[in-house]
């Protein structure tokens, strides 16, 4: 698959949240303001971009040459915890600011089943190393997008009338499936459509 | 006995806690799929309950998160090749929600907040009752999404299934797809929380 191709699948095609119901914790969790959302969002992208990288090198640099495979669940999570340890140290020694504006998201991110998900999808479709990362980066971005998104139907839903037990999560969940409705116009016929593959 | 019913309605960690959501919906297409997956998270909750309470006073708080990961990968690693040898169809329909179960908060957060504070016969009990309301949740969704998506229900292994008069020839289809998974959690969490609500009511009542 093209480069391209890559980008497009996971920001909207099978988007992670929307498509494939990684990832719904924070979602739910952290969608409820917008600035939350994107400091959250960001912290994702990153984090999901490094872990498809870093797995990648461990699938075919460690565990296929020892033919160690079934390991792989316990090592992708432990890769992805580590990941996120070093993040956070390292943003905070370099900037406090952005330490201060994502610290309390990244913790979370060990738990994000998105992270683990897309390491595993990358293995499963036997992408090389750039493919990897790109999957990686193009699936944050697509949950970024769809966090964003959310918050924003969910600050104005605020000021809504809603039914005494829809308010909080159930409305939430609601207003995300028929978003995800309006997602599955983006289908692999546009795909090819517009890649012309 | 009422006192379980009541902590599966109200603790319902699907539908009342939010928790274990992702791999619960992706699953949730089928009553068939449901159950496997209730199934397998169960045995993992189980396994790392028992194991996470029996070492609660050997493992250091500095690392207990990391030491709860592991084990809880080993389970699920265990459970993900005892399904490839044994219930290989299942297996495949389930695919890489297995392996993601280790990032289902429900076990984790009972690892957490129950199984690193209590011995071992009080954490067999939280997992029985956790895995039943997972299993109740995760099931009530796929009888909606597979009854009205799909206008048929499957039972079981031998694949005999139940069709519904009027829905299975005009099936609403948008159940079936992820749209429809939202939308059928939603509103079931919203029924759970009116009948978590009223049962205290009523009780109430009754003594007055």
């Amino acid at each position: 698959m093209t480069y391209i191709g890559i980008i497009f699948t996971y920001v909207f095609v099978s988007n992670l949240v929307l498509t494939q119901f990684l990832g719904l914790c924070p979602f739910i969790g952290v969608s409820n303001k917008t600035e939350n959302a994107v400091g959250m969002g960001f912290a994702v992208m990153f984090v999901m971009s490094t872990a498809s990288l870093i797995t990648w090198a461990f699938q075919h640099f460690v565990l296929i040459p020892l033919n160690v495979v079934f390991l792989q669940t316990v090592t992708f999570i432990l890769v992805i915890a580590s990941i996120v340890q070093l993040v956070e140290m390292v943003v905070r020694k370099t900037s406090p600011p952005l330490y201060k504006a994502l610290g309390i998201y990244l913790p979370l991110i060990t738990t994000n089943c998105g992270v683990l998900g897309i390491a595993l999808i990358s293995v499963n479709e036997d992408y090389n190393a750039v493919e990897s990362f790109l999957a990686g980066l193009s699936a944050g971005l697509g949950f970024l997008v769809a966090l964003l998104f959310m918050s924003a139907i969910r600050e104005r839903l605020e000021l809504e009338r809603v039914p005494k037990y829809l308010r909080g999560t159930p409305i939430a969940f609601i207003s995300g499936g028929l978003m995800a409705l309006a997602f599955m116009a983006f289908d692999k016929a546009l795909l090819a459509n517009i890649i012309g593959a | 006995m009422k006192k379980i019913i009541g902590s599966i309605i109200k603790d319902n960690p699907i539908l009342m806690m939010g928790l274990g959501l992702c791999p619960s919906l992706a699953v949730s297409t089928t009553v068939n799929n449901a159950l496997g997956m209730s199934a397998a998270t169960f045995m993992v909750l189980l396994g790392s309950n028992i194991v996470i309470s029996a070492l609660r006073k050997q493992i250091p708080d500095d690392i207990h998160i990391p030491a709860y990961i592991v084990i809880i990968a080993t389970f699920v690693t265990l459970v993900d090749m005892l399904m490839q040898a044994y219930l290989p169809q299942l297996s495949k329909s389930l695919g890489i929600f297995i392996p993601l179960i280790v990032v289902n908060c429900i076990i984790l957060g009972r690892a957490e907040s129950f199984a690193s504070k209590n011995s071992v016969s009080r954490s067999i009990m939280d997992a029985l009752v956790m895995g039943l309301g997972f299993a109740i949740g995760l099931t009530a969704i796929a009888l909606v999404r597979e009854v009205l998506g799909a206008g048929r229900i499957t039972l079981g292994g031998s694949g005999s299934t139940i069709k519904i008069p009027g829905l299975s020839s005009a099936p609403a289809l948008v159940f079936v797809f992820p749209p429809g998974a939202l939308i059928v959690l939603g509103f079931l969490q919203a029924l759970f929380r009116r009948l978590g609500e009223d049962r205290p009511e009523k009780n109430s009542e009754v003594k007055k």
